[in-house]
């Protein structure tokens, strides 16, 4: 639809569509927005800790949603399958644990190699920041060769399952049907809904009591507030340095699994909307801030579906840009506004 | 000697911040460095927490070279520091401050800890009052009290103080100046970087003089006050 035949629409705006449909949009918006905030998570604190916006999070968080898509192929081929509760339960355990592994792996590894050396030297932020971006577009590449990597070592044939037209949609063919569970405004509430919601939030709750409550944790504040004053105390900035990105991989390598379980596809490009949403989240809500990271995605998630409503779907990223704007000029420092180390219990 | 600088340059970019200092620490007293801002005496302690980089020379801490290793091993060895400004975490509370000096130590749980927490408290009983505020909030002497405090919960044998005095008010000066003696009396050994000379001297067993990056005169607390150059420019209206 070209901008003339919107603008002769005469429902341009469909706010009865969102009326009617309230409750769908808002919870699905929520599942929605629960995995930009797992993502967001990543990017706000690696910037609580060094004042720098982590590029290649997307791409740990592709590499989540790779790990998930082999897995169900190693289990279950490539074809489409329904499975019973449980083997389905299981396998998708089975997934969590790799999506989270492959994406804290991709997450020390972008550390080890695109931020320590460059840290360590004393680079200035706008180096580092560059090096992010290299090793953004490298990952991306690198998954998106997979099929020629495999060719080296003459394993193309064997693994073509896995790597063969690398540059195409990837889909994890695993069927979950979603069960309704309860009804709620005329939308049926789906056990994949309250699935991605509630692990999102376990995840947030988990990282809060961690941050606030353990000593690595307050080491990881201590960091964020001051730095030579946390090497005073005794806190290994490097630890703590690896320890952030860590979490930040864990918590996308959940992200990408619940991802999958409600999309079912991904690519080697798959992070770059994801990644650029996620952020958008994590400003929104206040950048450094873990809780800023929850609301803001949980509200971006919502934004934009209510968006797609009354606007329609291809200007829902219009509207929560624009929306991401207006609230920056009312708040410059997010909706919560204050940085990790300030966070307060 | 428990601390022993040897001619240790420090450059800040081109600039050479130290030049060729050398002077040690004997346990069990407070050594005092004196000078004008930017003689390098704030450079001459962070360097000796390993902030900063050393171009030549060596720091030796109770017999081991420690010039090179990074600020929390020598954190762990025994050296503390209550940085210049301060440099309390402003979102923590006054006990997760204290906490954060304890960072080393593995026993939050313990009775000797608890008795540590009680020592910081006899020494500042503002600081047992404001126990569970966040200490972005507390005046500059209420900050300075928890800075040192903090920097005692480590349990150092060596403990640094940069301005311990800077911005006080007059009656808080003398309080915290009576405040480093007990904390030397209790057993710890004090380097004490100051620009109030006059209660630094009197207060120290050794005194150096830092200018623009050198040592210029060495001596006793009380020698180092008679000296007529010291005075003159250091002690002014002091005395």
């Amino acid at each position: 639809m070209d901008l003339s035949t919107l603008l002769n629409t005469p429902q341009l705006l469909t706010v009865s569509d969102l009326y009617h449909s309230f409750a769908a949009y808002t919870i699905t918006g929520l599942a929605l927005g629960a995995i930009y905030a797992l993502v967001a998570l990543g990017y706000t604190m690696v910037y609580g800790v060094l004042q720098l916006i982590n590029f290649a999070h997307s791409e740990v968080f592709m590499y989540g949603t790779f790990a998930m898509a082999w897995v169900v192929t190693y289990f279950h081929g490539t074809a489409s399958s329904g499975q019973s509760l449980g083997s389905t339960l299981g396998l998708l355990g089975v997934c969590l644990v790799a999506a989270m592994i492959t994406s804290a792996l991709v997450a020390l590894l972008v550390e080890r190699v695109a931020y320590r050396p460059l840290i360590r030297r004393g680079s200035p932020k706008l180096v580092i920041l560059i090096s992010a971006i290299g090793a953004s577009f490298s990952l991306a590449e690198v998954m998106g060769l997979r099929d020629r990597i495999a060719g080296w070592f003459g394993l193309d044939g064997k693994l073509s399952n896995y790597v063969s037209q690398a540059r195409n949609v990837y889909s994890s063919p695993i069927t979950i049907n979603p069960h309704k569970v309860f009804e709620l405004g005329g939308y049926g509430v789906t056990d994949v809904d309250l699935t991605v919601i509630f692990a999102a939030l376990l995840m947030m709750v988990a990282l809060d009591v961690f941050v606030n409550r353990s000593r690595l944790g307050r080491g990881i504040r201590a960091v964020a507030q001051d730095p030579e004053a946390a090497a005073l105390m005794g806190v290994n900035s490097t630890r703590v340095i690896r320890t952030t990105f860590l979490i930040g991989g864990i918590m996308a390598g959940v992200a990408a699994t619940l991802y999958m379980i409600r999309i079912g596809s991904t690519r080697n490009d798959a992070g770059f909307i994801i990644g650029i949403k996620a952020f958008t989240a994590a400003v929104m809500g206040g950048i450094g801030n873990l809780r800023g990271a929850l609301v803001g995605g949980l509200f971006l998630g919502v934004m934009e579906n209510w968006g797609s409503a009354v606007f329609g779907t291809q200007w829902k990223d219009v509207f929560t840009f624009v929306l991401l704007v207006v609230i920056l000029l009312i708040r410059p420092t997010g909706i919560l506004g204050e940085s990790l180390g300030k966070a307060r219990a | 000697m428990l601390l022993e600088v040897e001619d240790l340059c420090v450059n800040y970019g081109h600039i050479e911040a130290i030049r060729n200092i050398s002077f040690s620490v004997a346990e069990g007293e407070i050594t005092t460095l004196i000078g004008a801002n930017g003689a390098g005496k704030t450079t001459t302690l962070k360097t000796i927490s390993g902030l900063r980089k050393v171009r030549e020379g060596k720091v030796v801490f109770d017999g081991t070279d420690i010039t090179h290793l990074p600020p929390y091993a020598r954190v762990k060895m025994g050296i503390s520091q209550s940085p210049e400004g301060r440099g309390c975490f402003p979102g923590m509370t006054v006990r997760e401050n204290l906490d954060m000096g304890a960072f080393v130590r593995r026993d939050r749980k313990s009775a000797a800890y608890r008795e540590d927490i009680e020592r910081v408290f006899q020494l500042f009983p503002r600081l047992q009052e404001r126990f569970n505020q966040s200490a972005g909030t507390m005046s500059g002497g209420e900050q300075q009290m928890l800075a040192i405090g903090r920097a005692l919960m480590a349990r150092p044998r060596l403990v640094l103080l940069d301005e311990p005095s800077m911005g006080l008010a007059p009656r808080l000066i003398q309080q915290i100046f009576s405040i480093i003696t007990e904390i030397n009396q209790q057993g710890t050994t004090v380097l004490l970087v100051e620009q109030n000379a006059a209660q630094a001297l009197r207060r120290a067993h050794q005194a150096h003089v830092l200018e623009t990056g050198e040592i210029v005169r060495s001596g006793t607390g009380a020698e180092l006050s008679g000296d007529e150059s010291v005075k003159a420019a250091y002690l002014g209206g002091d005395l």
